[in-house]
């Protein structure tokens, strides 16, 4: 860690949307299609966040040079490059990505195909919220837990693929486990829901017993049957 | 540079604009120089509680049309010289209020006043929203029930990104005004309690208004229960409350049931 008496950096990590540009073999018809393509859509890459993946295409460092100085020529700016050797990326050359996921549709040119490389992300997975979520908020998390430090009121919800940790009263409606986790689960420090479901199965505030009613609890898929016990 | 307050609620009806009118006037007897705007364009009412709907000639749709200059629009109040009303068009509606036009007006009146307090209209729709977009401080009314409790809740979300400080990735200081709290019923258990209202909305208590015929009463002559009933329990609840928002610290003080000699003696029974 960098520690500086005056004053101290800061960093942040963010995410973006980019678009990923899949090069097919051989790069002279690929290159023959972009042509095509921009004389078509001239305006297409115009100011647009491009990552160029060249996984799994069997390159040369002098091919792999030769295409990106190709996409320039093009007035393609490359922001950087995924799957590509490390070693080829000498000064000048856009840096390397790991770690991405599609998202959307693939808006690709005709004729090109996306490749799908098997992605283990080293990010963590976890979505924490350090303020209460309010009447009408909604939070959507396609990716993992959810952790609030707060309350969710009511009229307010939050859709989790995993488990939602609630350090505070859930009063609004809690989906866990939404894109098919079984196992995933609602834990909150005071239940007074409107709606608790996991994995689509669910229960509304009539349908949960009165004696969890402002109690500290968790909620759990057993079979098809959604389960409730106080935690202490 | 002024304080741009915006006082809201989502619902209807739980005295955003006595409340705006009972603030302004007390921060005017502090000596500030104050300005109300009634931003309920359509169904203005501010002008009535504060007595001057016979001297409106420009509104706020007029000045922010171009059509007429700020200093044609304000009117001063004729018990506190420090008091001015920029009254709401009866005739329009709330497209004719313009992001820009709202932009400019604001500007202009913070350079001019101490505070600047906007009347929310209720809901959640264009109205409000230009009402709370320019604000620092937020005077957020909730009565002790459900449904009021709930849509401040959603105010609350909303001033925390809809605000041009929220966009700033600053944040607009909330503050939680009690009002037509009615002692005896929270007493018997037929209101949320303070404590509940308070955990709920998690934002400071800045006062505890009573519900009483003293607003009522000073709603209908027109004049600021802060003016015209200094001495009662919610005059004097407004008073402290606008004293917070100044900056003083004072502890908050809970009405208390207020029972004369024959509910005294015959109140239980007759209960």
């Amino acid at each position: 860690m960098i520690q500086s008496s005056r004053s101290t950096l800061r960093f942040r990590g963010r995410s973006y949307l980019a678009m990923v540009l899949v090069p097919q073999i051989p790069l002279r018809t690929w290159l023959a299609d972009v042509d095509t393509w921009l004389v078509r859509s001239p305006g297409f890459f115009a100011g647009k966040s491009l990552v160029v993946d060249v996984t799994g295409l069997p390159l040369t460092q002098d091919d792999f040079v030769a295409l990106l100085a190709d996409l320039k020529e093009r007035k393609i700016s490359v922001l950087a490059v995924e799957g590509a050797d490390p070693d080829w990326l000498t000064d000048g050359l856009p840096p390397l990505l790991t770690g991405g996921r599609n998202v959307g549709a693939e808006a690709t040119a005709e004729n090109s195909r996306r490749m799908t490389t098997a992605s283990d992300s080293p990010r963590s997975l976890v979505l924490q919220i350090d303020a209460p979520i309010r009447s009408g908020q909604s939070i959507v998390h396609p990716d993992g837990d959810v952790i609030v430090v707060g309350s969710i009121a009511s009229g307010a919800e939050v859709t989790s693929a995993g488990s939602i940790h609630v350090y505070g009263a859930l009063r609004g409606r809690a989906f866990a486990g939404m894109y098919g986790d079984k196992r995933a689960r609602i834990f909150c420090q005071r239940l007074e829901a409107e709606l608790i479901a996991v994995n689509g199965y669910y229960r509304i505030a009539d349908e949960l017993d009165p004696r969890f009613h402002k109690k500290p609890v968790q909620a759990w898929l057993d079979g098809e049957n959604l389960r409730v016990a106080t935690l202490d | 540079m002024a304080e741009v307050v915006v006082v809201t609620s989502g619902k209807g009806g739980v005295g955003k604009t006595t409340s705006t009118a009972a603030l302004g006037a007390a921060l005017a007897q502090f000596g500030q120089r104050v300005v109300v705007i009634d931003f309920d364009v359509g169904l203005r009412n501010l002008d009535l509680v504060m007595g001057a709907e016979r001297r409106v000639v420009y509104d706020l749709i007029n000045v922010t049309r171009g059509e007429a200059r700020l200093s044609q629009a304000l009117i001063r109040d004729k018990r506190l010289d420090t008091l001015f009303l920029l009254a709401a068009s009866q005739t329009r509606d709330k497209d004719a209020l313009s992001e820009k036009g709202v932009e400019r007006v604001i500007s202009e009146l913070r350079s001019g006043f101490d505070w600047v307090i906007c009347d929310s209209p209720a809901g959640i729709e264009r109205g409000a929203a230009l009402a709370m977009r320019h604000a620092d401080v937020a005077v957020v009314v909730t009565n002790p029930e459900v449904s009021s409790v709930r849509d401040s809740d959603r105010i609350i979300g909303l001033l925390d990104s809809k605000t041009v400080k929220a966009a700033k990735g600053e944040e607009v200081e909330k503050h939680l005004l009690l009002t037509r709290y009615d002692p005896a019923r929270a007493g018997r258990g037929d209101m949320l309690s303070v404590d509940d209202v308070v955990e709920i909305l998690s934002i400071p208590l800045l006062g505890i208004i009573p519900e009483s015929k003293e607003i009522l009463r000073s709603s209908n002559l027109g004049v600021p229960v802060t003016i015209n009933e200094l001495s009662s329990e919610p005059g004097r609840a407004y008073m402290e409350a606008a004293q917070r928002l100044n900056g003083e610290e004072i502890a908050v003080t809970m009405p208390t049931e207020r029972r004369n000699i024959l509910n005294r003696l015959f109140g239980r029974r007759a209960a």
